[in-house]
């Protein structure tokens, strides 16, 4: 039985070797999900499990996202059909993300565009202090679109070869990030209502909460493709980490746009 | 073989068929678990007066609900995407294997844990007796304070976590791994069938996701998504529920439909009528499956130009599934049929998927929804579509591709067997149901009325029958395994060879059968290691 990788083969495409990573991420989420159940029911008395399983949880998928890039740098594995099929993948990826999104817009719709008689009858509902458009959302909605702008300036300084203005505009993208993220625990730290403010409350925080979570896993993609690129394992030829990176980001630009306009201009 | 191979073969593996492999076995197990629990339904049923359990009416709750999550996406998804789609699709496309290896893999090692959290739920404290739709307010924390809703919402947010990955594989496999001169014209209609099924999982699962998610929070971190005292409503959960649950029906018959297909052009021997408007006819089902979600929600009370609408979309999907009906009977029309097992499942399967479609169009009236709304007439219409469309394609698929993916022949005798008792029994079971709903029984209740006392007992005496009947399937493919060198190699000859009552001519235009069947059998782990040239 021959489960090695074959010397030779006569198509494009990368068969890759048996790997332990995949077994172990889904029972480590099992773990996760157990842990977590257990814990809300009262059935644990602490979180440590909780949080052990999700560092296993983290860990393996790091190894096997450096199992990935050894693969593309180092054993070139990642020929033009696969770096496509990568690609589209990747779409496919955000246009699930997307989806999801669109569900926590369909839940503020639902409860915005008829606000029930327990809400008052109005959207926001009476006793709600909403956050309006031209507070400190106004400041991030800048923020993020001053990195989007240093991302793509970085992206073109990558295809155009400039190795400076490439880790500078990708260091002031990060830079914005992490300073959008901070305006946004400052905005959640003062804000007058709480997730268990009715559904205003809920949405509110169920909508932005993602997007913050998808900023932060946003911020580490970037990061990992300034660290390839600094190290030179990213070239302006060949970055197909860097590309879903960029991707993934303005998607999260986009759909921070979309909540700027529904969250705190239209439904305040 | 060594165990570390064995570990790595099995465990690790990052091959498709392999996994598909595994995901055969995973759904066989799986199946076993739910026809036992469909067994306690009907035993519970049988007579009046809650013969089986007593009159504990959670715990029937409780055995609905995991008997329906454990067929839906642990019998009937894993067998139709998870098997024959890895299986087949990169057969059929000539590809070395799906576009990523490892996400496959762990497509199917998250089931495992998805399936350990849903059997968990149905054990610890009360069990989750939401019905497997886990609406709110009955899912809510009120209403079911244990853990149990959690670990099912758990267990149903990992499936779709594992189906999402394979959609996306699926979809990149079917775009970029083609091979030489494989145009999208001569992608096969199994290919075909699951790419628009991948493509349906993609736009709807995170949906459900989202509001399963709602439903975690709401239970556990005092949001009011669906709570009225908050100014939530239930409603929401409704909508983005069947957001994902109307096109996950057709995720679940799109793989049966190529599957007949091809089992009909194997078992007439010419090619299938209009294939063409095969694709496009699977095409507007599942872009039509998107425009329909509220025909379950017709009793919510929504208004009756909502209600137009959503009757009359719903009623313009029996357009394109007629064409699929009637394209099969015109393959077999005047094709050379013979009357093996894989012909008698894609016969039962035309059949009574027909029957339930009917019924369906039935119940897309919403002013006959209101009455029919949570009746076993609802109960008869999906299984009619499902127990005997989906999983009648399974068993197709099986009797028409097993031989080949195990080099292994079944008995011929004992599949007929096999067929017979599974569609009397079925049908035993069923049909009565039909009319124990038109007169007005509800679902998801363990008694009833005496007056129903007749049919109820027909119904249980046909589940026996089907039980019967799958214990003898259980052990045809035990005789495959173990006896299958001897049957001798009938597999292809009884698909291909023509017949000796049959005619030796080529029907014209009949190019043969797919690229799956050149491969040696049973293909090697890579097949096409070197690209199959289509000209």
């Amino acid at each position: 039985m021959n489960l090695t990788l074959k010397k030779f083969q006569v198509h494009p495409f990368h068969l890759v070797a048996p790997s332990p990573w995949p077994i172990l991420v889904s029972f480590s989420v099992m773990s996760i999900m157990l842990t977590l159940v257990f814990n809300m029911h009262g059935f644990m008395h602490n979180n440590y499990w909780v949080v052990f399983s999700a560092i296993v949880a983290i860990m393996t998928m790091a190894l096997w996202f450096r199992d990935i890039i050894s693969e593309a740098t180092y054993l070139g594995d990642h020929t033009l059909a696969v770096r496509k099929g990568l690609n589209i993948g990747f779409i496919l990826f955000v246009v699930s993300e997307l989806f999801f999104f669109i569900a926590i817009f369909w839940a503020f719709f639902h409860s915005a565009m008829a606000p029930t008689i327990e809400l008052g009858g109005v959207w926001p509902p009476v006793g709600i202090e909403a956050i309006g458009p031209s507070e400190l959302p106004l400041l991030n909605t800048i923020l993020l679109l001053c990195s989007g702008a240093t991302l793509t300036w970085s992206h073109h300084a990558l295809l155009g070869g400039n190795r400076f203005n490439t880790l500078l505009g990708l260091i002031l993208t990060i830079a914005l990030a992490v300073t959008f993220m901070i305006c946004q625990y400052m905005e959640y730290s003062n804000a007058p209502f709480t997730i268990s403010d009715g559904i205003f409350g809920s949405v509110f925080y169920f909508g932005t909460g993602f997007h913050g979570l998808h900023i932060i896993i946003g911020i580490i993609m970037l990061g990992v493709s300034l660290w390839r690129i600094y190290t030179y394992q990213l070239t302006n030829n060949h970055h197909v980490g860097y590309e879903t990176s960029i991707l993934y980001y303005h998607f999260v630009d986009v759909v921070w746009l979309f909540l700027y306009i529904v969250f705190y201009w239209w439904g305040t | 073989m060594s165990l570390k191979l064995n570990i790595q073969r099995w465990l690790f593996s990052t091959n498709a068929k392999d996994i598909a492999v595994l995901y055969f076995i995973f759904a066989l197990f799986s199946a076993m678990i739910g026809t036992g629990l469909s067994a306690i339904i009907r035993l519970e049923l049988a007579n009046t007066g809650s013969p089986f359990l007593h009159g504990n009416t959670q715990a029937f709750n409780v055995v609905i609900t995991a008997h329906a999550i454990l067929m839906i996406f642990f019998f009937v998804m894993p067998a139709l995407v998870g098997g024959f789609g890895n299986y087949l699709m990169p057969l059929m496309l000539g590809a070395s294997d799906m576009a990523f290896a490892r996400l496959n893999n762990i497509s199917f090692w998250l089931l495992v844990p998805s399936l350990i959290l849903i059997l968990t739920s149905a054990l610890v404290e009360a069990g989750a007796g939401t019905g497997w739709t886990v609406y709110f307010p009955l899912a809510g924390i009120q209403s079911h304070s244990g853990p149990a809703v959690d670990l099912a919402i758990f267990s149903l947010h990992l499936s779709g976590f594992s189906s999402l990955l394979g959609a996306i594989n699926f979809i990149t496999t079917f775009i970029n791994m083609r091979t030489i001169g494989m145009k999208y014209e001569n992608v096969p209609l199994f290919a075909w069938a699951v790419l628009f099924t991948a493509i349906l999982l993609l736009l709807s699962l995170p949906v459900l996701a989202a509001g399963l998610t709602m439903g975690i929070f709401d239970r556990n971190f005092n949001t009011s998504f669906f709570e009225y005292a908050g100014g939530g409503d239930a409603v929401l959960y409704q909508h983005l529920f069947y957001w994902w649950n109307h096109p996950e029906v057709y995720i679940l018959i799109i793989p049966g439909f190529g599957i007949i297909s091809h089992a009909v052009s194997a078992i007439a021997s010419k090619p299938v009528f209009g294939v063409q408007g095969m694709i496009y006819a699977m095409w507007s089902i599942g872009l039509l499956g998107f425009c329909v979600w509220s025909h379950h929600m017709f009793a919510v009370g929504l208004d009756s130009d909502t209600r137009a609408y959503f009757t009359s979309a719903t009623m313009v999907i029996a357009v394109p599934t007629s064409i699929k009906i009637f394209s099969w009977l015109a393959t077999l029309y005047g094709g050379t049929i013979r009357l093996n097992v894989t012909a008698l499942f894609a016969l039962g399967f035309i059949f009574l998927f027909t029957i339930g479609g009917l019924t369906g169009v039935v119940l897309a009236n919403s002013a006959l929804d209101i009455p029919f709304h949570d009746s076993y007439y609802v109960v008869a219409h999906f299984h009619y579509v499902l127990s005997m469309g989906a999983v009648f394609s399974i068993f197709c698929g099986w009797y028409l591709w097993s031989p080949k993916i195990l080099g292994l022949h079944y008995n011929e005798r004992l599949s007929h067997i096999h067929f017979w008792l599974m569609f009397i029994g079925v049908n035993v079971t069923f049909f009565p149901m039909h009319f124990l709903g038109l007169q007005g029984m509800p679902r998801r209740i363990n008694d009833y009325p005496d007056a129903f006392i007749g049919w109820n007992q027909v119904a249980s005496l046909g589940s026996i029958i089907s039980i019967v009947a799958s214990i003898v399937f259980i052990y045809v493919v035990y005789d495959q395994l173990t006896n299958g060198l001897h049957q001798g190699n009938k597999a292809l000859d009884s698909q291909f060879k023509p017949s000796f009552m049959g005619t030796n001519l080529n029907v014209e235009g009949y190019t043969g059968p797919t690229l799956e069947w050149t491969v040696s059998t049973p293909p090697s782990l890579h097949a096409f290691n070197t690209p199959a040239v289509l000209y």
